[in-house]
């Protein structure tokens, strides 16, 4: 295992995988997910189980189901006609399915973080009070420690605190992904969702936002669809190979990317193809 | 990406392939210079075709200068015999050759105004519904109906409106407001002082709200479709319900555009002429200065007088003084639109911020 891990590219994702060696709890299982767009068959039996805190990394080529998938995880496909899924996800044992679960509730314990920064068009401050208000909270000062709070997890207190009365829309694209970010910590959830967070971005922002993942695994489950491979070997522990609506392996982000069982997988993660 | 393709149905119509010039494209593995320079025939043709759109565009601004330059022309007589007091008088007599058209603005925009007032809501909450809410089987059907609405011709609305509006209005709207305690109210009594014949702001108003509904629905819903899916999913992750996400999300986001598509139908209120010709009675009310702010009592608006009056203008000054409440009427038209144009752009630049 240690020679593995030597080839890991960097030495932060050690440190954080000899914290979470010991198995840890599961948070999120998926049994058997068969999900349809009408008559489009996207996903085919899916089967996985994501750690609690820890960061699952979903990979594959355009169009394998990858973000249909993490899209599965707080119901985001409900609001697209015409589809329909079948199987059982759990959350930390609920099914998400079940017919008494409200959505609204689930939403707010699966956050999602999107492919493009989609800050509403209103300022900082209300960016990130936005969901906290929807949820009941009207006390100012409340109100202003959770901006305060979350700007900071995720690196961007120090650039706006004097301007959090401007509009959202006056950010970078990589500043407006971390408040996207923030707006998502704001309602406290369990679970981060994040589709390709960083593909609309530079490599700077890009680091930044790997980095702030980093810290936020401690508190939060994180499950990443990305197609940058890189990515995935850096930020993730767990890695999901998704193909033609398949997941054809699922393990360790060291095992996936060293010693893939498939030939697909590792024909994808040497870059034959993708 | 393209694995999300399939998730993102947009009901908005797909953008057309647009094929690439075939020079463009068809060798693009070979050698370049397979590639023919562009013909001095083709550069020549792009020229022409800037004139054809420069000259497309500037007709615009000529027509417009043209107009103006004609109705000032052919008003001047009116204008230097009665200077301003035409716009702020009242008194409308051909026998003394005395043309105010104080009356007739008002009535513009009074009827305008109570238009505006009854159709919004209802145009905005039309938009909503067969934006967000409506289930795809009455979305398409409802609509159709909407833009068919707005192509029925005017005259028939005004017959619509004699036939059916009037006596439903006088029946259920006008005789239980007056006889009850409404118009012995203080202010907003004013509104509803009088008994009505029918033909009144209020039968004209309701009209012009049934017309312009169409058109600022129709624009409303184009614009709130046109609001990035991603506006809308990123408020629902964060487990925000469907009316706080339109109420809080959507509605901001098209704030100005729904400005947008009011000043539309105001224009086609303000302009309407002949269902409200058909309605408003055409004779101010029997006030002093013809002002009432009753909506019980008949008006008239600028478009109607000249369409009433023209037929039996005596050359000279009186056919002057109509072209001159054409003048105004066109005045009207530009203050009311740059004003609501002033007020797009401060909200526009509200909701974007630094933009």
């Amino acid at each position: 295992m240690a020679d593995v891990t030597t080839q890991k590219p960097t030495s932060l994702q050690d440190l954080a995988r000899a914290q979470t060696s010991a198995p840890t709890a599961t948070k999120i299982l998926a049994e058997n997910v068969d999900f349809y767009y009408s008559a489009f068959h996207a996903l085919k039996t899916i089967n996985i189980v994501i750690p609690d805190r820890q960061v699952t990394a979903l990979i594959g080529p355009s169009g394998c189901g990858k973000s249909t998938f993490l899209r599965t995880l707080n119901r985001m496909n409900d609001l697209i006609d015409g589809t329909r899924l079948t199987g059982k996800i759990t959350l930390d044992g609920e099914d998400l399915y079940d017919k008494r679960v409200d959505v609204v509730d689930l939403r707010k314990r699966v956050g999602m973080v999107f492919q493009k920064p989609n800050p509403f068009p209103m300022s900082i401050y209300d960016n990130i009070a936005y969901g906290p208000r929807i949820h009941g909270l009207t006390n100012r000062k409340k109100l202003n420690e959770i901006v305060e709070r979350t700007l900071r997890g995720s690196a961007l207190w120090e650039e706006v605190k004097d301007k959090l009365k401007a509009s959202a829309f006056a950010l970078s694209g990589g500043q407006q992904q971390r408040l996207c970010i923030a707006r998502t910590l704001a309602v406290e959830p369990e679970v981060i969702l994040m589709d390709e967070p960083c593909s609309a971005l530079d490599p700077n922002s890009t680091f930044r936002i790997e980095q702030l993942m980093e810290d936020l695994k401690k508190d939060y489950t994180i499950v990443i669809v990305t197609h940058n491979m890189q990515q995935a070997a850096r930020v993730s522990q767990r890695t999901g190979f998704f193909l033609r609506g398949e997941m054809k392996e699922f393990g360790d982000t060291d095992q996936i990317f060293t010693s893939p069982k498939q030939k697909d997988t590792e024909d994808y993660v040497s870059g034959k193809f993708g | 990406m393209a694995d999300r393709a399939p998730t993102v149905p947009l009901t908005t119509a797909p953008l057309p392939t647009v094929p690439l010039p075939a020079q463009s494209v068809s060798k693009s593995t070979s050698k370049p210079s397979s590639i023919p320079p562009a013909s001095s025939l083709a550069r020549f043709g792009d020229k022409i075709y800037g004139a054809v759109i420069f000259l497309a565009s500037l007709s615009i601004f000529g027509i417009i200068l043209w107009l103006f330059w004609q109705l000032t022309g052919a008003s001047l007589p009116s204008i230097r015999h009665f200077g301003l007091s035409f716009v702020t008088g009242s008194e409308w007599d051909e026998v003394s050759s005395s043309y105010h058209v104080l009356p007739y603005i008002f009535g513009t925009l009074f009827s305008s105004a109570i238009a505006l007032l009854l159709a919004v809501p209802v145009s905005i909450g039309a938009a909503i519904f067969l934006s967000e809410l409506a289930p795809r089987w009455i979305r398409t059907p409802a609509t159709f109906l909407i833009e068919l609405l707005a192509a029925i011709p005017s005259v028939v609305y005004g017959l619509w409106g004699i036939f059916i509006l009037i006596p439903f209005m006088k029946q259920f709207i006008v005789t239980p407001i007056v006889g009850s305690r409404l118009p012995h109210l203080p202010i907003i009594g004013e509104l509803f002082k009088g008994q009505s014949a029918g033909y009144s702001m209020l039968a004209a108003g309701m009209i012009l709200a049934i017309m312009v509904t169409p058109f600022i629905t129709a624009v409303t819903r184009d614009i709130l479709r046109a609001i990035p899916r991603s506006q809308r999913e990123g408020s629902y992750a964060l487990g925000a319900t469907k009316w706080e996400t339109i109420s809080q999300v959507v509605i901001p986001y098209a704030k100005s555009g729904i400005i947008g598509a009011v000043i539309l139908g105001l224009g086609r209120a303000l302009g309407e002429t002949m269902a409200v010709t058909m309605l408003i009675g055409n004779q101010p009310p029997n006030t002093p200065n013809g002002i009432s702010l009753s909506v019980f009592q008949p008006g008239y608006t600028l478009a109607s007088a000249l369409a009433n009056k023209f037929s039996e203008a005596s050359p000279g000054l009186s056919t002057s003084a109509l072209v001159e409440v054409g003048l105004v009427l066109f005045g009207v038209t530009i203050v009311v639109n740059g004003a609501a144009r002033l007020l797009v752009f401060y909200t526009a630049k509200d909701v974007q911020g630094g933009k």
